[in-house]
C-alpha cells in the first residue's frame, strides 16, 4: 500500500501551527516514514503534483488568493484539517471583522500610521495581480467543507501528530482535557 | 408535612429540602449540572438556559425550578448535553471571543464550558458583530464584544442603600450592558474586582491590573470545569 499524501498551507496566519508541526522533533522521521509529502511549505512544493489524502490548512481567509488556495486544496485533498484558531475561527487577523473596515485598514497601514514614512505619493497598493481583500476574514470552514477541527493557538505538536497519527492509522484519538485549548497550546499530559 | 423531598437524577435518588432549585439539590448531592448566568449569592435568573434539564420530561432551567416529591430528572444524558454545547456554540459565534487575545482566558466560563464540552468549532455560521469598547469608567473597560447578557453583574453589584452599579441599555439584539454615571464614581476598588469576578467572561476588566496568573495556571488550564462539585462530593463518598 502507498503511503497517505499529506499537503499542507499557511493562509491568513503567522506559521505558528506549522512551527508547531516542526516542534513533533524527532518523530519528524517517523512522520516521513508514515506519509509522504505534496505541496506544503515544508518540502517547498508550490503545487500540487498528485491527488492527496489530508490537507492541512493554517489560518482563515482574508483575500482573494487564500480563497483560490483553499478551494485548490478541497479540490486535491479528499480530507481537510483546520488547524488552529485562525483556520477556526479567524483567529487575530478577524479582530478586523467587527469594527474596521477595508478601507479604513487599507489607509491605516498605508497612510495614516505613524510609522509609514516613504510613501509620499499615498498610493494604496492597487496592481491587477495582487489579491484583492475580503470584506472580513472568514473561517475556512464557511468557504469550503473541512472535515476535521483541531483547535488551539497554536495547537500542541503532540496533538497534531496524534491526530495524524490517528487519521492514518485508523485508530480512536486520545483528548486529554490539558490539550484542547483556545489561546495556547496546552499543557504536557501524562500519557498512558 | 415532611420538609424533605426525593427526586431522581439520572436514575439516583438524592434527598433535597422542600423549595430548593434542583440544581443547589444537585450541587449538594455532588452532581454537576453546567450554569452560566447564575451564580451563588444572587437570585437566580434562567436566562442563558445552560443548566437546562428534563423534569419528567420536559425541558426545565434547573436553577429556577424548586424541586417537589417524585421529581424524574435527566441531567447528564446525550441529547442534553448537545443541547449544552450547541448554546455554548451560539454564544460563541454571537459576540467577537477572540480566546487568543482576551485577558480573562483560560478564566473564563464560557470558555471552559466549550472546553468540557469539547467544542471544536461552533455548527453556526459567525456573526461578528459590530460592538463597542467602552473605557471612559474610571476603573472599568466594558468590552461589548465578549458580554453574554447574563446579568450577572446587574444582580450581583450594588452599592450600600441596594442600588444596582450595571443596567441593561436599548433593546433586543442592541442591547448592552451600562454603568448607572450619577453612583460609578463611588464605585470602590473591591466592588471593581468583585464585578470583574462576577462577569463569566471578560467584559468587564479591571484597568491597570492584570495578566496576574500564568499562562497553564489559570483556573481551567487543567481542571475541567464541574470537577470541584463532582470531585468533593467523590471524597466525602455522597455518590
Amino acid at each position: 500500500m502507498s503511503k497517505p499524501v499529506v499537503a499542507t498551507t499557511s493562509l491568513a496566519g503567522c506559521f505558528g501551527c506549522h512551527m508547531s508541526l516542526l516542534d513533533i522533533d524527532e518523530r519528524i522521521l517517523d512522520l516521513v516514514q508514515l506519509v509522504e509529502f505534496n505541496k506544503s511549505p515544508i518540502d517547498d512544493i508550490k503545487t500540487f503534483t498528485k491527488q492527496c489524502d489530508i490537507g492541512i490548512i493554517e489560518g482563515g481567509c482574508c483575500n482573494s488568493e487564500n480563497v483560490h488556495v483553499l478551494k485548490d486544496f478541497r479540490k486535491n485533498c479528499k480530507i481537510l484539517i483546520s488547524l488552529g484558531e485562525c483556520a477556526i475561527m479567524g483567529g487575530l487577523p478577524a479582530m478586523r471583522n467587527n469594527r474596521v473596515s477595508v478601507e479604513e485598514c487599507l489607509k491605516e497601514a498605508y497612510l495614516n500610521c505613524p510609522s509609514v514614512t516613504a510613501n509620499e505619493e499615498q498610493i494604496i497598493p492597487n496592481d491587477p495581480e495582487l489579491p484583492m481583500m475580503l470584506n472580513k476574514v472568514y473561517p475556512c470552514h464557511e468557504i469550503v467543507k473541512i472535515d476535521y477541527h483541531i483547535p488551539g493557538c497554536a495547537p500542541r505538536a503532540d496533538l497534531i501528530w496524534e491526530a495524524l497519527v490517528a487519521l492514518v492509522t485508523g485508530k480512536p484519538m486520545n483528548l486529554p482535557y490539558e490539550i484542547i485549548k483556545f489561546d495556547y497550546r496546552g499543557t504536557k499530559w501524562q500519557k498512558k | 408535612m415532611s420538609d424533605v423531598v426525593t427526586i431522581t437524577i439520572d436514575g439516583v435518588e438524592i434527598k433535597a429540602e422542600k423549595g430548593q432549585k434542583i440544581l443547589d439539590a444537585a450541587t449538594k448531592a455532588g452532581i454537576y449540572i453546567p450554569t452560566l448566568c447564575n451564580f451563588e449569592g444572587v437570585k437566580p435568573k434562567g436566562s442563558c438556559r445552560i443548566c437546562s434539564v428534563l423534569v419528567n420530561g420536559r425541558p426545565m432551567t434547573a436553577c429556577t425550578t424548586p424541586v417537589s416529591e417524585g421529581m424524574v430528572i435527566e441531567n447528564d444524558t446525550e441529547y442534553l448535553n448537545d443541547l449544552r454545547k450547541a448554546i455554548v456554540e451560539i454564544m460563541f459565534v454571537e459576540g467577537n471571543h477572540m480566546c487568543p487575545v482576551c485577558e480573562r482566558s483560560g478564566n473564563c466560563e464560557l470558555q471552559a464550558l466549550a472546553y468540557r464540552y469539547l467544542m471544536m468549532v461552533p455548527r453556526f455560521p459567525y456573526l461578528f458583530p459590530t460592538r463597542d469598547i467602552d473605557a471612559s469608567h474610571p476603573k472599568l473597560i466594558k468590552d461589548h464584544d465578549r458580554c453574554i447578557l447574563c446579568k450577572r453583574c446587574i444582580r450581583a453589584i450594588q452599592d450600600e442603600n441596594g442600588k444596582n452599579f450595571f443596567a441593561f441599555k436599548r433593546r433586543g439584539y442592541k442591547v448592552t450592558i451600562n454603568i448607572d454615571p450619577s453612583i460609578s464614581e463611588k464605585m470602590t476598588d473591591e466592588l471593581a474586582q468583585k464585578a470583574m469576578d462576577v462577569c463569566p467572561v471578560g467584559a468587564l476588566i479591571r484597568k491597570e491590573k492584570g495578566y496576574d496568573v500564568p499562562i497553564g495556571k489559570r483556573k481551567y488550564d487543567k481542571v475541567r470545569i464541574g470537577n470541584d462539585i463532582e470531585n468533593k462530593a467523590k471524597k466525602e463518598g455522597v455518590v
